[in-house]
């Protein structure tokens, strides 16, 4: 038997108070020993839903139902939860995103991994301690000893990951499950774990990846399969999947994810649905024409700024320009400083030492009452809309706040409707509350928001990092065409490099509160002089496709 | 790294002197403001003549400015002299102390029955396991919560005492004697502590972390008792210290209902007698009583949650 997995005819359903959502229909999923296979698809595809069924865990008020359910041979239809824990941890590990809540925080990492080796009666009492710190050091997680008797949150992201990744194999698996493991990751330490999946594989490890990033997967990964609203559009081998997709829906997220060679084509294409007749045109429609970027005319200058959180330098003398019209990325790794700079920028946090100048006004030093006349032409749009929106306020309340108050509530009215229609979403969207919305639609409505008075910059703090590859893809198509069209000038901070080489003029590079390079994104990304700018561009997965250069 | 701990726990302990402090004056306004005389609670119901009276005031000291009584009380109390009662004629410390092992027996075990029986009826219910368990258990707290003490413990003496002879009517001889009373207590902190903890178990078994032990092959019990519980004791904690501060007040009736002696006896006729002495040493030993508690939750706090432990 060398199929480890053998699914055929998976169809998932969940009964809730809207009725019944089927979220898994009719998928066949196979995974040989030994074999590394990925499942890509956007949140709501069923791609976590079906993996998670194979240990068992689909979730409450599931109801599964296949004509073949196999683990290495054995039929786990009816199985009891006696059963499904012999299973679990034992036969297949499960590895899911973010390590900060996905291991017990009130539990050192070591009693974690600890649990599986107790649990599976793996290596007796005594043995235990040992044999935590044996796969702590297995996963490269340096000073093995020490940081076992740590908690999730004494510990980095990465490390967080590993020490996850070490309870998933502890009983010896023959098949690992990561649930999108490098999500909430920064490239750098993303291209560290997706290596250490592929040296599990390489210890005889079959693997299966879940993930909504076609080129994390492609990187890794013998044979993907893609999903779409429960189903496998398309399956084969990773590199025929990326170089020659047959599959409109594949090519639409290739075609989605922004890169060097995006640059200034549209990243998502109009959908066009229906089973089977879907037509495949490849529209590689290209952006509006901006208008040019005034080099002499700075909208916003910052000389010399420093932030300090007691005696720690958060920023340390930062200095640069935006122009009228023009974006400006600035990349850097968590805690390089990019948020705290930002903050400072929208005048929300005071800097220690150095000046910000907005609209050749000075605007840091300023006191409140003077900067707020002109807080109006800076705008803000945040990677969380939700945390920045009053709850009970409704989209059009939300929007209509950002309007000149001396409106008339009919022009309030009809600048709402405008505005609504300008982000792409529907007038009648208006009267509900951000919390009923999409991902996508609430970053919308934070456009909306940000666009409503005309803003001469708006500071873009990672705005498209909590979204679906396609639906970044229109938000930032959306940015673009109100760049485009307004000639606002973007201070676009982003940890994904893509992005930003797909939108930015000029970008600046960040690690540990300085600026380390900057110039034009072309020529950073093509000709990197920093050995850390070098080190992001490697740690970038790359996406081998046809007709890119 | 000790340095500010140390801190901490020195402005902890200001804290709780300051509330201490101002309880005790709080409770010696009122007393002073209430209607009648001090002369009079201390004459009682003996003899009542012009030079008595005179004799009172000179022995007491009376005759001083409120002020000067005030701030003398508060002296006296810092070197921990409560001073002595009107009434028995005895030093309040002495008539504390005799009845105050009984009333904190009462509570302590009334505290200890109800965290337990809340953490039984939460961790049977909690999750979607047994939905008609559930149903029956939450209707069964909202009856317990809201039943006044009293009832629940005539209704206990009722069924178990009179009809079955299985405890004592009255008194405190023993253990037998002190099952009744506890249990009424802590019936309706158990139905409250178990609504609290049987919500925020729910909310921790919906956490990736449940998942993740889940798919480790963990059994259910384990990933209740082993992760869930302990993130639902957290805001349990702070409503358990809140709640034993509330058991002195409750063990009053419950003493009254069981004719148990106790604190309640005291209180009760030192606030008829206008027994001053007596009643500000209570209410200074309550606020001392909360203080030591939210203390303890505040430290059971650090125990259970690493994140709190500033490294």
């Amino acid at each position: 038997m060398s199929q480890l997995v053998a699914v055929k005819n998976l169809h998932v359903t969940f009964a809730t108070k809207g009725g019944e959502v089927r979220a898994v229909r009719g998928v066949d999923l196979t995974v040989e020993r030994g074999e590394f296979v990925a499942i890509v698809g956007e949140s709501g595809s069923g791609k976590s839903v079906t993996v998670r069924t194979l240990v068992g865990l689909p979730g409450p008020g599931a109801r599964v139902k296949a004509t073949r359910l196999e683990l290495a041979g054995q039929d786990v239809r009816g199985h009891r939860p006696r059963d499904w824990r012999r299973i679990r941890g034992r036969l297949a590990g499960l590895v899911l995103q973010d390590a900060l809540v996905s291991l017990d925080p009130l539990r050192t990492v070591g009693a974690e991994i600890a649990e599986v080796l107790a649990t599976h009666d793996i290596v007796n009492r005594w043995e235990r301690a040992g044999r935590t710190i044996h796969l702590l050091d297995q996963v490269h997680v340096p000073e093995p000893e020490r940081r076992s008797r740590q908690y999730p949150h004494q510990l980095s992201g990465g490390l967080r990951q590993r020490a996850l990744i070490a309870s998933a194999i502890a009983g010896e698996p023959a098949l690992l499950i990561a649930d999108e493991p490098t999500t909430a990751l920064d490239v750098t330490v993303q291209a560290q774990i997706l290596s250490l999946l592929a040296e599990r594989r390489a210890a005889g490890q079959s693997l299966l990846l879940v993930s909504h990033d076609l080129a994390v997967v492609g990187q890794i990964a013998d044979r993907i399969l893609v999903m779409r609203d429960g189903q496998v559009v398309e399956q084969g081998p990773a590199d025929r999947l990326l170089r020659a997709p047959n599959h409109p829906y594949t090519r639409q997220l290739l075609d989605a994810v922004p890169s060097a060679s995006s640059r200034g084509r549209r990243l998502s294409t109009p959908a066009r649905r229906g089973p089977g007749r879907t037509v495949v045109v490849r529209v590689q429609a290209t952006l509006p024409a901006r208008q040019p970027v005034r080099a002499g005319d700075p909208v916003l200058s910052v000389a010399g700024l420093t932030k300090r959180y007691g005696e720690h330098t958060v920023v340390r003398n930062v200095s640069f320009t935006i122009a009228r019209g023009e974006t400006l990325g600035l990349v850097g790794e968590s805690g390089s400083g990019k948020s705290t700079l930002a903050r400072i920028v929208a005048g929300l946090l005071p800097p220690d030492a150095g000046d910000v100048t907005f609209e050749r006004t000075p605007w840091s030093a300023a006191v409140e009452r003077r900067r707020r006349p002109l807080r109006r032409r800076l705008q803000v749009i945040s990677q969380d809309p939700m945390s920045s929106f009053d709850p009970r306020y409704t989209v059009g309340q939300l929007i209509a706040e950002n309007l000149d108050p001396g409106l008339t509530r009919a022009a309030r009215v009809d600048d709402v409707t405008a505005l609504l229609r300008r982000v792409g979403l529907e007038p009648h969207l208006r009267d509900r509350h951000p919390r009923s919305l999409s991902g996508g639609q609430r970053q919308r409505v934070a456009i909306a928001r940000a666009v409503a008075p005309r803003p001469t910059l708006i500071v873009c703090d990672e705005p498209v990092s909590a979204l679906d590859v396609s639906v970044q893809a229109q938000v930032l198509d959306l940015l673009a065409d109100l760049r485009a069209a307004d000639g606002t000038a973007l201070l676009f901070i982003s940890h994904d490099l893509g992005v930003v080489h797909h939108l930015a003029d000029r970008v600046l590079v960040m690690k540990d509160g300085e600026i380390v390079e900057d110039g034009p994104v072309g020529d950073v990304f093509t000709y990197p002089r920093h050995d850390y700018t070098r080190s992001l561009l490697d740690a970038l997965p790359d996406l081998v496709t046809d007709g890119r250069p | 790294m000790r340095q500010p701990r140390l801190r901490a726990v020195t402005r902890r302990l200001g804290t709780g002197l300051v509330v201490l402090w101002a309880a005790t004056s709080a409770a010696y306004l009122a007393l002073l403001a209430a209607p009648g005389d001090t002369v009079d609670a201390i004459v009682g119901d003996g003899a009542d003549t012009p030079q008595i009276r005179a004799e009172i005031i000179t022995e007491w000291a009376l005759d001083r400015p409120a002020a000067v009584q005030y701030l003398d009380y508060l002296r006296r109390l810092a070197e921990g002299d409560l001073g002595r009662s009107y009434l028995l004629q005895r030093p309040v410390a002495e008539v504390i102390g005799e009845q105050l092992t009984a009333t904190l027996t009462l509570a302590v075990t009334a505290a200890g029955l109800g965290v337990l029986l809340a953490i039984a009826l939460a961790t049977a219910t909690a999750g979607h396991r047994r939905p008609w368990l559930r149903r029956a258990s939450s209707g069964l707290e909202l009856v317990l919560v809201s039943t006044p003490t009293f009832l629940i413990g005539i209704v206990l003496l009722t069924v178990f005492s009179f009809r079955l002879g299985l405890f004592p009517v009255a008194g405190d001889q023993g253990v037998a004697a002190l099952v009744l009373p506890a249990v009424t207590l802590a019936l309706p902190i158990a139905g409250l502590l178990a609504q609290i903890l049987r919500d925020a178990l729910d909310r921790a078994l919906d956490e990736p972390f449940v998942l993740t032990a889940r798919s480790r092959g963990t059994r259910e019990s384990a990933v209740l008792l082993r992760h869930a519980l302990r993130h639902a004791l957290l805001p349990t904690i702070t409503l358990a210290g809140w709640l034993f501060g509330t058991l002195l007040g409750g063990a009053v009736i419950v003493e009254q209902v069981f004719g148990r002696p106790g604190l309640g006896q005291v209180t009760l006729a030192a606030v008829t007698g206008k027994d001053m002495p007596v009643v500000l040493a209570v209410v200074t030993l309550s606020a001392a009583v909360y203080v030591v508690v939210n203390t303890a939750a505040d430290l059971a706090y650090l125990l259970v949650d690493p994140r709190l432990r500033r490294s």
